[in-house]
């Protein structure tokens, strides 16, 4: 009797336990989506960026003379998109800012290309950030350099001798370059030569020839101090970068999960198919933007039921994110539309790129119904034209002068063989290998 | 069987979410997977593209409507300057809240006080750390307008450091919108196109409640074997099912046949979609007035869809003005003497000549023409004598207000006007008609 009760007990026990692991195990999977999720997709930094210890020291320094030591200086951060510029430099900041006499005195200002158009929106803005509304007020400045020197006079302290050193950080740097005049970058550059408050100005750009955009009297006021960024690291580098973003921290709630996780991890990162796949997207882009993609769509798999990324997760995510688009377009296309393309297709070839009108692909379209007359209806010319006007808006057929198209379909023969068929008979009679 | 499964969202709901997404599935699992928790982060910009009518608007809608995802729906074609786009998006926004009970007018010129605003009227808000979605349909116009407002929405999380995700809807493919120095890549998801399957469920499924399912279920498999080849468009081919129904069910109708006679319903039906297979596409006559034709009780003889010519009475003159200026438009002056003229000479072909044959001036369209030379063209083609008199020039100034022919150059030209024949050879044939020429040796 004793014995049953002590079973019975162990079996409630047990269940409960197990109730509780699989609640546990949902709670963990939400934490472990929410954790990986701000990785990939909301870029929080986490941990040190790789490759870059070089470009971290530099930029490192050049920010703590301006702090510490009141110099002035300007340098420039040059990388494709999604080396990790912006990242770099908020690393940097971060490290700054537990200093206590940086923290308490520097001054940041955040400028963004895509944001502020033309340089009046850059001057209000910059007032802005610097808390200095009231100060301005009404004034009215004769130049933009005025106006500057007003704004950086207003940020001397108390006793007038120093000001705070302000850090003037400019993203998408290679868009400030097209405003009237350059104003804004010669005054910010001017003003970091003329050593009368410690600037730093900082440009973010993905432009290498940057500097030839730059006008004479802007360049000869710029440091030239470049900080390249070139996702210099090799595919076994890469592959660790892999497993690092993938790994759990280790002060995650659940220990057992996450050692269980990271091994996975460790895992997935021996197998040979993965590596394969992850050669396919080194080759393709190096960044780690792709890399995060790619992982996002893996990770949006992942649910209780299926707690562990898979070596098919990845290669389903690969997949998706390398789908041909303009193929999946054809696929969509009617038997008609697919008919005036290979027509647009042919005279291209024929007439050597040279521009074409709807007449033509409507002569061609007659001409090739009248060879196979079972396959089609030979369908009247307004119906023939509507179908053609909303294909050259989908198809990219650029428009020429007056009125005639021009079509730069060329990619687009290899994928017509996929289509069963008609587009069978088609190929043939256009003599395509 | 349930195919949808979110542990963040109660079943019924994702239950009923499926019955209102018939056929596409695996499409809003995908995006389930990929919204994940109300909180959590998700892609900063997702990029959907599909032919028209693959139902891209309607998934998104439902999908945020059922599981009532704070979100913000703009049509970028109804807003189709920066100016008024940003704006709505931030009047909707107030709307979002639960604070707030009427919309005040924002002013937002830029983006730079659009995202000033934006971070204000999310963090002021009751979202609770939820996802903001901005959905923004038919985003194809945003590259008409400024050049920062496209990179700037795929940036939005960044710029704002806030918990939302742009979607943006078009037919077109990604590589066409990627700006020539390159943006942040959203992620691409594809809407396929129904396949014939799909589009027989689809329709099928609004049949009138006179008939049978089944009943409907064979006609829309007859309209699907017929116009598949040609349409594949859902709003099309629900207007050729509604326009052609009556015609279908009209042996019934006068008791000739049962629903299942299907050979009977088809060789009725068959000529009938034949001449409707002339306006696919060409709406003449639209929805609106098809119902319209309905409720007033209209035989459907009347319907004038099918392309009914338009049929111009011209004077005789006008006539022989008519072919004079197509003749004057499409055949090169060169030519003139050689048709015109009783004892012409012969032409030599030139090298000019030789490399352009290939290239028919029928293609290219009508060439301008002096009036003088229409004038001498209309006296060579008509028997008897042609005086210039003020009732020839009115004519031609009556042509030109039909459209049959067009004006090029100024008004004020001092050396002639010059004119270009709009009209097709189709048009002077059925004109020609009557007179027996035969234009086609000219």
């Amino acid at each position: 009797m004793l014995s049953f009760l002590f079973k019975v007990k162990i079996s409630a026990m047990s269940k409960r336990k197990s109730k509780e692991s699989s609640s546990a195990n949902g709670e963990c999977i939400s934490q472990v989506q929410r954790i990986l999720r701000e990785r990939f997709c909301h870029h929080h930094a986490t941990g040190k960026p790789f490759g870059i210890e070089h470009q971290y020291r530099h930029l490192l320094e050049l920010l703590k003379r301006t702090t510490v030591h009141g110099e002035s200086n300007s340098a420039l951060i040059i990388g494709p998109r999604g080396s990790g510029k912006t990242m770099l430099l908020n690393h940097v900041l971060k490290e700054l800012m537990e200093i206590k006499q940086i923290r308490e005195n520097l001054l940041e200002v955040h400028l963004n290309g895509l944001l502020q158009t033309n340089d009046k929106v850059a001057l209000k803005e910059i007032t802005r950030q610097l808390h200095l509304e009231n100060v301005v007020g009404d004034k009215v400045f004769g130049s933009f350099a005025e106006n500057l020197a007003f704004l950086l006079e207003a940020l001397r302290k108390g006793d007038r001798t120093s000001s705070c050193p302000v850090l003037f950080i400019l993203d998408e740097f290679d868009l400030f370059v097209h405003h009237k005049n350059q104003t804004l970058l010669y005054n910010l550059f001017d003003i970091s030569q003329s050593a009368q408050t410690p600037v730093t100005v900082i440009g973010l750009t993905c432009r290498q020839d940057i500097l030839e955009l730059l006008e004479k009297r802007v360049k000869s006021r710029f440091s030239h101090r470049q900080i390249y960024l070139m996702n210099s690291f090799d595919f076994k580098q890469y592959i660790k970068i892999f497993k690092e973003q993938l790994s759990l921290p280790a002060e995650f709630l659940d220990e057992s999960f996450a050692q269980k996780w990271n091994n996975n991890v460790q895992h997935l990162s021996e197998d040979k198919t993965v590596q394969d796949m992850l050669q396919n997207l080194f080759h393709y882009s190096k960044d780690l933007r792709s890399l995060h993609l790619l992982l996002m769509l893996a990770l949006s798999n992942v649910t209780v039921h299926h707690p562990l990324i898979t070596a098919s997760d990845l290669h389903e995510a690969s997949k998706q994110y390398r789908m041909d688009s303009k193929a999946n377009i054809v696929h969509g296309l009617s038997v008609l539309e697919i008919c005036l393309i290979i027509a647009m297709k042919h005279l291209n070839d024929v007439y050597e790129g040279e521009p074409f009108n709807f007449q033509m692909v409507y002569n061609e379209f007659q001409k090739f119904m009248q060879r196979k007359a079972h396959c089609m209806y030979n369908f009247e010319k307004p119906v023939v034209m509507k179908c053609c006007a909303a294909l050259c808006w989908i198809v990219a057929v650029h428009r020429h002068k007056q009125l005639t198209c021009q079509t730069t379909c060329l990619a687009w023969s290899r994928k017509f063989r996929k289509r069963t068929g008609l587009v069978r008979h088609l190929n043939t009679y256009y003599n395509w290998s | 069987m349930p195919n949808l499964e979110h542990p963040a969202y109660p079943a019924a709901t994702l239950l009923r979410l499926e019955s209102l997404v018939p056929c596409r599935e695996s499409q809003v699992s995908m995006l389930l997977s990929i919204f994940g928790e109300r909180q959590q982060f998700t892609f900063p910009s997702i990029f959907i593209y599909g032919h028209t009518s693959s139902g891209k608007t309607y998934v998104m809608q439902t999908l945020l409507n059922t599981l009532q995802l704070p979100h913000v729906f703009v049509n970028c074609v109804e807003y189709f300057t920066s100016r008024l786009l940003l704006e709505e998006i931030l009047i909707q926004l107030q709307n979002c809240s639960f604070e707030t009970k009427h919309a005040s007018h924002v002013l937002c010129d830029t983006f730079n006080d659009f995202v000033r605003m934006f971070k204000q009227a999310v963090t002021s808000q009751d979202l609770q750390d939820q996802t903001l979605y901005i959905v923004l349909d038919r985003a194809e116009q945003l590259r008409e307008m400024e050049a920062n407002i496209l990179p700037a929405f795929l940036r939005l999380q960044e710029l704002t450091d806030r918990n939302v995700t742009v979607v943006l809807l078009s037919e077109i493919v990604w590589e066409l919108f990627r700006p020539s120095t390159g943006c942040f890549e959203p992620f691409t998801l594809y809407f396929p196109d129904y396949s014939i399957g799909h589009l027989q469920k689809i329709l099928s499924h609004n049949h009138p409640p006179e008939y049978s399912a089944d009943f409907y279920a064979a006609y829309i498999n007859i309209l699907l074997g017929v116009f598949y080849m040609v349409c594949r468009d859902l709003k099309e081919l629900q207007h050729l099912a509604a326009l052609n129904f009556s015609k279908y069910c009209e042996p019934v109708v006068r008791g000739e046949a049962n629903e299942r006679d299907t050979r009977k319903l088809w060789k009725n039906i068959e000529p009938h979609l034949k001449k409707a297979m002339q306006t696919v596409y060409l709406r003449e006559i639209s929805s609106s007035q098809w119902e319209r034709l309905q409720r007033d009780d209209g035989e459907p003889g009347q319907l004038k869809g099918l392309s009914a010519h338009a049929h111009v009475e011209l004077p005789y003159y006008s006539k022989f003005l008519l072919i004079a200026a197509y003749l004057a438009s499409y055949n090169p002056v060169r030519t003139d003497k050689r048709f015109f003229l009783k004892h012409h000479g012969k032409i030599k072909k030139t090298n000019f000549m030789k490399k352009h044959e290939k290239t028919s001036n029928h293609l290219l369209g009508p060439k301008p023409f002096p009036l003088d030379r229409l004038l001498a063209i209309l006296y060579s083609i008509v028997d008897n004598r042609v005086a210039p008199t003020a009732n020839i020039f009115s004519q031609i100034t009556s042509l030109v207000t039909l459209q049959l022919l067009s004006l090029v150059g100024h008004n004020d030209q001092l050396d002639g006007p010059r004119y270009k024949c709009t009209v097709s050879l189709d048009f002077i044939r059925a004109i020609a008609r009557p007179q027996q020429e035969s234009i086609d040796t000219f």
